[in-house]
C-alpha cells in the first residue's frame, strides 16, 4: 500500500489532530476543569492513526483507557470527547463516562474500558456478531502490553483462532505497566511468537514507522476480510509522559529520558509534516487548531449534567 | 403446587426450561446459546438437548475452558446485536466471570450515558445432594443483587423457569438467571404459547395468616412443604416466592408482613448479607418503627457445604425446621414439636443419583 500524496496528508492530520488535542488536554489540565484520570497518547499516536487508516468506516474499534487516539482517529466527534472530559451533559456519555470510556457507536467506536484487558473479549464477541449476521465488518482492538499478561487475553486469542473470527488485535507495547518495565514482567519479549502458536498470524513492527504499520495492518486486514481469521500485530511504541496525567516524569526514576530519545527523534509528525507541501500543511495545522478551540470553547460553555441524570440508565 | 385442571399441560422445570429458550431461539434469530458442554450428551443436565439441532452449530456452541472470555465475548456481542445466553453448570463457576459481568456488562448501559445496552442471559445452575460439597453448591446471588446495572431471577417451578427465561431473554439488561438442580425434574402447568414472567413481581404461592414465609429458589418449595407439616397444627403461613430479587418486589412482600406481623425469609444461600437480610431490611424500612412486625431469616449454615449426606442434611434449612421456627414465631415457645410421619415422609426432597 504506497502512500500517495493524500494518504500522507490524511495520515498528517489524523496524527496532527490527536496531538495537538493532547497538549491543549495537558494544557488545560492545572486548572482542574478535567476532574478525572486522563491516559494520554502522545507519542504513541502512529499505531493507531496506522492501523485504523485501513479500516472502513463499518469496521469496528475497541481500546483500554488510553482511548484518545483510537477515538480520534476513528472519527469520533471531537466536540462531544472535550465535553466528556469536562464532565458534560453533552458529553459522548453524558458525562458519565470521562476520559477513560470514550465510546461512538455513530462512527463504530464501540467504546473503551479501564479494568485492564477487558475490552478484548468484548471485541471477540463484536467479532462474533459480525460473522454470524455476515455483515463483513472486522474488528480492531487495542491493548497494552501489560494486558498481554491478563488471563483472559490468551483465552481470547484462543477462541478468536478457533472460531476465525473478524478482528484484529493490535498490541500497543510501549514497554511499560504503569512504571514497571518489560524486564520485570516477561521471561521473555517473544510475544509474537507466543501469541502466533494459538493458530494466528502474528508479527512484530519494531521501528514506530506509521507507513510500516499501516503496511502490516492492510496486510492483516485484508486477509481477516477474506474469512481467514484474526490477526496479531505488536508494535513497539514509546509514552513520552507520565501514564495518567499531563507531565513528564523523566524525573521520577523508573525510567531515563535517554530512552526516550530515540523515540521523539522517530516521531512522525514532523516526518510526515515534512512530506507535504508547506501550504497544505498549514492549511491542516490551522484546520486542526480551530476546531480543538472550538472543541474547547463548546465543553467550557455547556451544561453540567442535571442532577436527575444520576439515576439514569442504570437499566436500559 | 396446585395441581393442574384438567386437561391442562404438565411441564417439568428442564422441559420448561428449554422450552422457553426453544421458543425465543426460534421468535428471534439474534438470539444464541453458548457454554462449556451445552453441545455435549448430557446438554447441561437436559436443558439444551436438541438445540444444536434444531439451530445449528452456529447458534448454539461448546465454548473452550474461558468462562472469563466468554462472558466478555458474550457482552462485546449484546453490545453489537445479538442476544446470547451464557450457560454454566454451576452458579460456583461464575466466580471465573465476576469481572466481566460486575466491572463490564453491569456498567456498560449507564457508563456509556446510555448508548449501548447489554441483553444478556447469563444461566447458571445451584447444586444440591450427591455431595456436591463446597464448590458445587453454592447460591451466590447476593453478589450479583449488590450490583446495579444486574438484573436476578430464580425461579422455582417450572412455569416460571419458562416464563422468566423468556422475559430475561426479551430484556435488553444483563439478568443472571439463576436455576436449582433439584428443581429440574419438578412439574407444574407450563401454557405451551410463549408468556413472560415479568421483572419485579413475586408470587404468592399459598395463603395464610399466621405468618410470611419467604423463600427464595429451592427454599420456596421447602416453604411450601414447611406450610403442608404445619396443617395438624392449626397454623397456616403466607409463602411468598419473589422470583426476582432485582429488582425486588418489595410491595407484596410489606403487604403480607403487615398483615400477619411476622416474616420468615428463608434464604437459599448464607443468611450473611444475603437476600433475607436486604429483604428483611427492605420490609421494616417501608414499615416503619410501629409496625410490630416480627422478623426471622435462615439459609445455609455458616460453613462451606460438606460432601458427606450426614452433615450434608443439616446443611441446609429443611422443610421440618422452617415449620418449628415458624411455630416458634408464632406460639413463642420452643418446644420440640415433630411432624406426624406421614406427612414428613411426604415433605422429604427428591434426592439426586449421581455420578455427578
Ligand atoms: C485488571 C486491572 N489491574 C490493574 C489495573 C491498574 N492499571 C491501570 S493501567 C495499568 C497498566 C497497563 O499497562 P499496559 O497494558 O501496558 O497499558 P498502557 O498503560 O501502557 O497503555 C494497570 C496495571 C487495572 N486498571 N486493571
Ligand atoms: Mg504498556
Amino acid at each position: 500500500m504506497h502512500p500517495n500524496r493524500t494518504d500522507i496528508a490524511r495520515l498528517y492530520e489524523s496524527l496532527r489532530l490527536i496531538r495537538r488535542v493532547e497538549e491543549a488536554i495537558a494544557d488545560v489540565y492545572p486548572t482542574d476543569r478535567i476532574k478525572s484520570p486522563i491516559h494520554l497518547s502522545i507519542g504513541q499516536e502512529a499505531v493507531s492513526v496506522g492501523v485504523i487508516d485501513t479500516l472502513a468506516p463499518a469496521d469496528i474499534v475497541a481500546a483500554s483507557y488510553r482511548c484518545h487516539a483510537a477515538y480520534l482517529a476513528k472519527g469520533g466527534d471531537l466536540k462531544a470527547m472535550i465535553a466528556e472530559l469536562f464532565g458534560k451533559a453533552a458529553g459522548v456519555a453524558g458525562g458519565k463516562g470521562g476520559s477513560m470510556h470514550l465510546i461512538a457507536p455513530e462512527v463504530n467506536m464501540l467504546g473503551a474500558s479501564a479494568v485492564v484487558a477487558t475490552q478484548i473479549p468484548l471485541a471477540v464477541g463484536a467479532a462474533l456478531t459480525q460473522k454470524m449476521k455476515g455483515t463483513g465488518a472486522i474488528v480492531a482492538v487495542f491493548l497494552g502490553d501489560g494486558a498481554t499478561e491478563e488471563g483472559v487475553f490468551h483465552e481470547s486469542l484462543n477462541f478468536a483462532a478457533l472460531k476465525r473470527l473478524p478482528v484484529l488485535f493490535v498490541c500497543e507495547n510501549n514497554g511499560y505497566s504503569i512504571h514497571t518495565p518489560l524486564r520485570a514482567r516477561w521471561a521473555t519479549d517473544r510475544l509474537t511468537e507466543r501469541v502466533a502458536t494459538y493458530g494466528l498470524p502474528a508479527a512484530r513492527i519494531a521501528d514506530g514507522d506509521v507507513f510500516a504499520i499501516r503496511d502490516q495492518a492492510a496486510g492483516f486486514v485484508a486477509s481477516i476480510r477474506d474469512g481467514r481469521g484474526p490477526a496479531f500485530m505488536e508494535v513497539q511504541t514509546y509514552r513520552w509522559k507520565e501514564h495518567v496525567g499531563p507531565n513528564a516524569d523523566f524525573d521520577a526514576g523508573y525510567r531515563p529520558e535517554s530512552e526516550a530519545r530515540p523515540w521523539i527523534d522517530n516521531d512522525q509528525l514532523p516526518r510526515l509534516g515534512a512530506l507535504i507541501d508547506a501550504e497544505e500543511r498549514a492549511a491542516i495545522d490551522a484546520r486542526v487548531e480551530t476546531a480543538i478551540a472550538e472543541a474547547f470553547a463548546f465543553a467550557e460553555a455547556a451544561s453540567p449534567p442535571p442532577l436527575e441524570d444520576l439515576l439514569a440508565h442504570v437499566h436500559a | 403446587m396446585s395441581m393442574p385442571e384438567c386437561g391442562a399441560r404438565v411441564l417439568s422445570y428442564v422441559d420448561a426450561l428449554r422450552e422457553g429458550i426453544t421458543q425465543e431461539m426460534a421468535r428471534d434469530p439474534s438470539v444464541l446459546l453458548f457454554g462449556l458442554d451445552v453441545d455435549d450428551h448430557k446438554a447441561i443436565q437436559g436443558s439444551t438437548r436438541g438445540l444444536v439441532d434444531r439451530f445449528g452449530p452456529e447458534r448454539v456452541f461448546g465454548t473452550p475452558l474461558s468462562e472469563d472470555a466468554m462472558t466478555g465475548v458474550a457482552i462485546g456481542a449484546a453490545m453489537t446485536g445479538l442476544r446470547p445466553i451464557h450457560v454454566h453448570i454451576r452458579n460456583d463457576f461464575l466466580m471465573l466471570a465476576m469481572n466481566q459481568i460486575v466491572n463490564v456488562a453491569a456498567k456498560a448501559h449507564s457508563m456509556y450515558g446510555g448508548r449501548v445496552s447489554v441483553p444478556l442471559v447469563i444461566r447458571s445452575i445451584i447444586g444440591k445432594s450427591w455431595g456436591q460439597g463446597a464448590q458445587h453448591s453454592q447460591a451466590l446471588y447476593p453478589l450479583f443483587m449488590h450490583v446495579p446495572g444486574l438484573k436476578v431471577v430464580l425461579p422455582s417451578t417450572a412455569h416460571d423457569a419458562k416464563g422468566c427465561m423468556i422475559a430475561a431473554i426479551r430484556d435488553d439488561n444483563p439478568v443472571i438467571f439463576i436455576e436449582h438442580r433439584l428443581l429440574y425434574f419438578t412439574e407444574t402447568e407450563v401454557p405451551e404459547a410463549p408468556y413472560a414472567v415479568e421483572p419485579g413481581r413475586a408470587r404468592i404461592c399459598a395463603a395464610g395468616d399466621a405468618a410470611t414465609v419467604v423463600g427464595i429458589s429451592n427454599a420456596a418449595r421447602d416453604c411450601l412443604r414447611a406450610r403442608a407439616l404445619l396443617q395438624d397444627t392449626g397454623i397456616t403461613c403466607e409463602v411468598i416466592d419473589p422470583i426476582w430479587l432485582s429488582p425486588l418486589d418489595t410491595d407484596t412482600i410489606l403487604a403480607s408482613a403487615a398483615r400477619t406481623k411476622r416474616l420468615l425469609v428463608v434464604d437459599n444461600g448464607w443468611t450473611t448479607c444475603g437476600a433475607g437480610a436486604e429483604i428483611i431490611a427492605r420490609v421494616l424500612e417501608r414499615a416503619g418503627p410501629g409496625a410490630g412486625i416480627q422478623v426471622d431469616r435462615m439459609g445455609f449454615a455458616p460453613t462451606p457445604c460438606p460432601t458427606t449426606p450426614w452433615l450434608e442434611a443439616d446443611f441446609y434449612p429443611q422443610p421440618e425446621r422452617i415449620a418449628r421456627k415458624v411455630l416458634c414465631m408464632v406460639t413463642g415457645r420452643d418446644d420440640d414439636w415433630t411432624p406426624n410421619a406421614a406427612a414428613r415422609q411426604q415433605s422429604e426432597d427428591i434426592a439426586f443419583k449421581g455420578p455427578f
